[in-house]
């Protein structure tokens, strides 16, 4: 009865229990939920990963950016290429690195590119990328992909909810710092935070570096999942496409959102695809229409929503049982 | 003494000259007043101060430093700082948060979160906008957007200030508000250059006032002056309504 009422009515702690809660259950998984599920769910938390550093640099500057894949593919091929010459968590931050240096290159070039010239940039950057390591591959190696070593599906469990943990504590310091503001103030207007003292140069391009740095690192535990990689694999424009989808889906406006969107999308895709393999396109895209006629602000304006339309429904009542003798109100 | 000057500053958009060939300065501690028609080249002249736009040539020097080929966020820092003819809030923020990228980015020394949001709630107290200041902008109306930009512009500590028809789609009350409010920035120790169509706030605040027709400066001079000048009258105020009844 104590813990209910304490639970009721401490909101911070009700957060704590639950986010305490869920690491334990993923923590837990692979005791019980079998080698599959594992690695769906360590797949899950990658997506996890792009969704929130996307939404970090997209969400916050306006800029929206087309590239994880690109950089998730950078990670996939670091693992590829390194994975017998260098231990595992020498070949994530050699990931991270690739990425950050990549990005840092994109971004002085292409950051003074607005909008959709942006958007069209960054996307054509994942095709060219996906070309350009096709023919050196070819050129080099005179093979086409590579074979992955597969790994404990635990170890990599817990390596992606750790990653997830790094991410979600930057991402939230970011947002909090007067950095995050500065990324604010560019996607409310550009000129203005110009002449407000932000370098926005600087502030783009290193922001959009930093949230590809995770990407990559993704990228890198990513690949164990994936047996065998290729350009087509690695640089699958899925892995920008669907960061999106969560976020928006989601709801970009609060930490959570994204991961909300993550969790929920990467299991309506999994579950949809495996139930409804030929409808599978068009139930997605009818979910995600839903979602953004009826949820603007993403899942995580579900709960807002709802508490505002309970609020609501009980004035009413109490309005009517005031009124009751009266005449309809 | 001038605290901004330009010599020969000139703007062209393509094969129209914008600012053509303008001499200007303005005295610390004074409220200056740029008038002229709609398409004079008033805001040009703005962006080239605020280093919105390139100059074509010409030079504008801020206490003896050249600004030319400066980004905007380094002549803020410098301190000279602005607002925008069609208001140019961070629409997805709440109204402190505006001034407080003012406070922290604004200035060229380092300050710390606490400092900043101290400045950033006293500069929208001065303003008069301390009950909002957890309202989102975008719920604001124009006259209280445009006092956010002023407090935003405020934050950043500048030595001049350029004010950008502050007092344009304000009705008279707001008017004599806004115009009470741009003495007391003066008061405050802060030169002010203004860009302004309504003239009863121009003539009520300014001391000195210059002219711009087509990009060219055509007068400048005390209120009375500028009120009395043929040309200016002639090309400006129009046939009907006289400078002189001001």
């Amino acid at each position: 009865m104590g813990v209910v009422q304490l639970l009721t009515t401490n909101r911070k702690l009700l957060r704590w229990v639950f986010l305490a809660l869920v690491l334990a259950l993923i923590v837990t998984l692979p005791l019980y939920g079998g080698r599959y599920h594992t690695s769906v769910l360590s797949f899950v938390l990658v997506y996890v990963v792009l969704a929130v550093t996307w939404a970090m640099f997209s969400g916050t500057t306006g800029y929206m950016s087309l590239a994880p894949a690109a950089f998730f593919g950078l990670g996939v091929y670091s693992m590829a290429i390194l994975q017998h010459t260098l231990p595992f968590p020498i070949v994530m931050v050699v990931g991270g690195i690739v990425s950050f240096a990549f990005a840092l290159l994109i971004g002085l070039v292409t950051l003074r590119l607005k909008g959709i010239y942006f958007a069209i940039f960054t996307f054509g950057l994942v095709v060219f990328l996906s070309e350009l390591v096709q023919h050196l591959e070819t050129r080099l190696r005179n093979t086409h992909g590579w074979a992955i070593i597969p790994m404990n599906t635990t170890m990599i469990l817990y390596v992606a909810l750790g990653l997830v943990v790094v991410t979600m504590l930057a991402v939230y310091f970011i947002r909090r710092s007067r950095y995050g503001l500065a990324m604010l103030s560019i996607g409310g207007n550009e000129e203005a935070a110009g002449h407000m003292g932000v370098n926005t140069t600087m502030v783009k391009v290193l922001s959009f570096a930093i949230s590809s740095v995770f990407m990559g690192v993704a990228g890198v535990i990513g690949a164990t999942q994936l047996i065998y990689i290729n350009t087509a694999v690695a640089f699958s424009t899925i892995y920008s496409f669907m960061p999106i989808l969560m976020a928006v889906f989601g709801g970009m406006g609060t930490l959570y959102g994204p991961v909300a969107g993550a969790v929920v999308f990467a299991y309506l895709d999994t579950m949809i695809r495996n139930e409804f393999p030929r409808y599978f396109l068009l139930i997605f895209g009818i979910v995600l229409v839903a979602v953004i006629l009826f949820l603007p602000n993403g899942i995580a304006g579900l709960m807002p929503m709802l508490q505002e339309r309970l609020r609501g429904l009980k004035a009413r009542l109490r309005k009517g049982g005031q009124t009751e003798q009266h005449a309809n109100t | 003494m001038p605290i901004l000057e330009g010599r020969g500053v000139t703007k062209y958009f393509g094969g129209l000259v914008a600012v053509s060939n303008v001499d200007f300065h303005v005295d610390q501690g004074e409220i200056l007043g740029l008038i002229g028609p709609n398409g004079a080249g008033k805001t040009t002249l703005f962006n080239l101060i605020s280093a919105a736009l390139p100059m074509s040539s010409g030079e504008i020097v801020f206490k003896g430093q050249k600004l030319n080929g400066l980004k905007p966020h380094r002549i803020c820092k410098m301190g000279v700082s602005r607002t925008f003819q069609e208001t140019k809030v961070f629409a997805n923020m709440l109204a402190l948060q505006n001034v407080l990228v003012g406070a922290f980015f604004g200035s060229p020394k380092h300050i710390s979160g606490a400092d900043a949001a101290r400045e950033a709630a006293q500069a929208l107290e001065f303003v008069g906008l301390s009950a909002m200041s957890a309202t989102p902008v975008a719920d604001l109306t124009l006259v209280n957007q445009k006092r956010v930009e002023v407090a935003r512009a405020l934050a950043t500590k500048p030595e001049l200030l350029l004010l950008d028809e502050l007092m344009a789609g304000l009705n008279p009350t707001e008017v004599s508000e806004a115009m009470e409010l741009v003495r007391k920035i003066r008061d405050k120790g802060i030169t002010i250059f203004m860009v302004e169509h309504v003239m009863k706030a121009i003539m009520g605040v300014c001391g000195r006032i210059i002219v711009l027709h087509h990009g060219e400066k055509v007068a400048e001079g005390t209120c009375n002056e500028i009120s009395c000048n043929k040309t200016v009258i002639d090309i400006y105020l129009g046939e009907e309504s006289h400078a002189g009844s001001q």
